[in-house]
């Protein structure tokens, strides 16, 4: 099985967010990047097939140099090879664009992909790539299982889960639940010394039609200092909950 | 031109989000000078959508699309968006919808901004105001493609009623097949799902141990609300994954979210932050949830709850 794992390089979630250039742009500046916790459960998982099921597994990125040290993490966890593809990725359908040239030159049978970055939170990504390349497609996958071509899996719903049956080719919106938080990987010594020597290949971008720029960013309003009531005098919390706030 | 607004429905039966997202729609198609066509799938009763300013309807009955599937459900979107030669598709942001938006924009061709909050500040640059980095941040998107699709955010919009006199148009979309089958679907029955939830009710480490969820079970059930839990409780087993809520869980949209026990750590706080109203309960007056919460009760779980609960029955039953 040939598994591709798409790999979005962002700040930490405990990064505190600012803006420069006139609030334009997203400040880097003293953030921590790590691989996407979405696509953290993916290349997981896809290491569990490599183990278990035998599969090759290529991680890749849409970004600049800068990104190469996340794929270098994923590379250090165990993947076989990397591929950036060099460019900004602003919108999620110039990204899907990009994903899908790779997928349709390497053949995956599947392609794993966090079902949103910590980022931009667009959960559009997956979805697009799978169209654009029209390959079967499950998101919000929190198990899943391949035997021969045949696929099973879980997705989240409203309140529940549903079981699904497709199969591969299959593009997998994963998250929380294709592993357990306490299987994810801390690379080793070994794993990044073997990084370092592991094939990492740069493509120039086929296109840059995007659909959507950002032209600025603004952080909430802060909000009023907290009303305290005393925990002996419940009955103020019910009124303000219900006069004030208009919630109960 | 046309605005085409998709309001979906479970079983027949609309949510509360149907009809944000027809209000939402109807702001649009009036800024636009379009007009307003609203498609349902299945819906028991579509003129309930009238109210809200859904001046068309098209009407879509096919048992084949009695279960949800994304690649089917798109299709049928985007067939009803070439027919009426929308500009603008309008969605919700429910786990299936989610799921769906993506196929859709790319039939479509379109440009498409999830996460949106608001009304477009621009309609030429078309520009959409979204939530970005978990809620920590907006971004100001301009959708620069012909074909624009907005999801809308939970509980941003609001409901607002239009009346019109509207009309039903029965919609035969072609089916298309898809390569993923639904085997079996679980759902917790009797219980407020987060999703859906007005009020949620969260607690977290701060209750010791997994036998003392049965006050947060009892006052959830007085104010008739969901059930939810911080990310260590659920990576403990105390509670199950589907009540994982904070920033790689589910999202909490609600009016009224009570955290208890909950310190209120960054990434459980970007997860909860677009509820309206947030109330903290908890013995360490320096837990970071009493500088995002606008009520707080600094106190013991094991005391105030129990107290609360009383309370609250009396004050339902008054």
């Amino acid at each position: 099985m040939k598994i591709l794992v798409c790999i979005s390089h962002v700040p930490d979630t405990t990064s505190k967010i600012n803006f420069t250039n006139n609030d334009t742009e997203f400040d880097k500046n003293g953030v921590q990047f790590v691989i996407n916790p979405y696509d953290e459960f993916c290349l997981t998982r896809a290491m569990w097939f490599k183990e278990k099921q035998g599969a090759s597994v290529t991680v890749v990125n849409v970004g600049g140099a800068e990104t190469e040290t996340t794929l270098r993490k994923a590379l250090a966890i165990g993947a076989d090879d990397a591929i950036r593809i060099n460019t900004d990725p602003t919108d999620g359908f110039l990204v899907a664009k990009e994903l899908a040239a790779v997928v349709k030159n390497g053949n995956y049978d599947l392609v794993l992909a966090g079902k949103e970055s910590a980022d931009y939170n667009g959960q559009m990504v997956p979805g697009m790539l799978a169209a654009l390349v029209d390959y079967n497609f499950v998101n919000g996958c929190v198990e899943m299982d391949v035997d021969g071509t045949n696929v099973k899996a879980k997705r989240e719903i409203d309140g529940g889960a549903e079981v699904v049956s497709t199969s591969l080719p299959l593009v997998i919106g994963g998250q929380k639940g294709l592993v357990e938080e306490k299987d994810l990987r801390i690379p080793n010594m070994r794993g990044i010394m073997m990084a370092r020597k592991k094939p990492l290949q740069v493509l120039e971008a086929i296109g840059n039609d995007a659909a959507t720029a950002i032209a600025s960013f603004e952080k909430p309003i802060p909000k009023g200092a907290v009303k305290l009531v005393d925990a002996d005098n419940l009955d103020a919390l019910i009124d303000l909950l219900h006069n004030e706030a208009k919630v109960i | 031109m046309s605005v085409l607004v998709f309001a979906d429905s479970t079983d027949g039966k609309f949510k509360k989000t149907a009809f944000e997202v027809v209000s939402y729609g109807k702001k649009v198609a009036d800024q636009l000078e379009s007009n307003l066509v609203v498609l349902t799938i299945n819906a028991a009763d579509a003129s309930e959508l009238y109210t809200y300013g859904a001046e068309k309807v098209l009407t879509v009955s096919n048992d084949r699309l009695s279960t949800f599937n994304a690649k089917e459900y798109a299709a049928v979107i985007v067939q009803a968006a070439n027919k009426e030669n929308a500009t603008v598709v309008i969605v919700d942001s429910s786990i299936n919808v989610l799921y769906l938006t993506p196929l859709v924009a790319v039939g479509l061709e379109a440009g498409y901004a999830s996460n949106t909050v608001a009304a477009p500040t621009s309609i030429s640059p078309f520009t959409v105001k979204r939530k970005a980095f978990s809620n920590k941040a907006f971004s100001n998107t301009v959708i620069s493609a012909d074909k624009k699709v907005i999801g809308l955010a939970k509980n941003s919009f609001g409901i607002h009623e239009n009346p019109v006199a509207g009309t039903l148009e029965v919609f035969d979309a072609e089916v298309v097949a898809s390569g993923v089958k639904s085997e079996s679907i679980e759902r917790v029955t009797g219980k407020v799902t987060i999703a859906d939830a007005d009020t949620v009710v969260s607690a977290g480490r701060g209750l010791k141990g997994p036998e003392n969820w049965a006050m947060i079970e009892e006052l959830a059930e007085v104010l008739g609300a969901a059930t939810a839990c911080s990310k260590p409780v659920s990576d403990l087993g105390w509670r199950p994954h589907g009540e994982h809520v904070g920033q790689t869980g589910k999202p909490v949209a609600s009016n009224l979210y009570i955290a208890i026990g909950i310190s209120g750590a960054i990434q459980h706080l970007a997860g909860i932050n677009a509820s309206k109203v947030k109330v903290v309960i908890n013995t360490d007056p320096e837990a970071p949830f009493f500088k995002a919460a606008d009520y707080g009760v600094v106190g013991d779980a094991f005391e105030v709850i129990p107290k609360l609960i009383e309370k609250l029955k009396a004050f339902k039953a008054a």
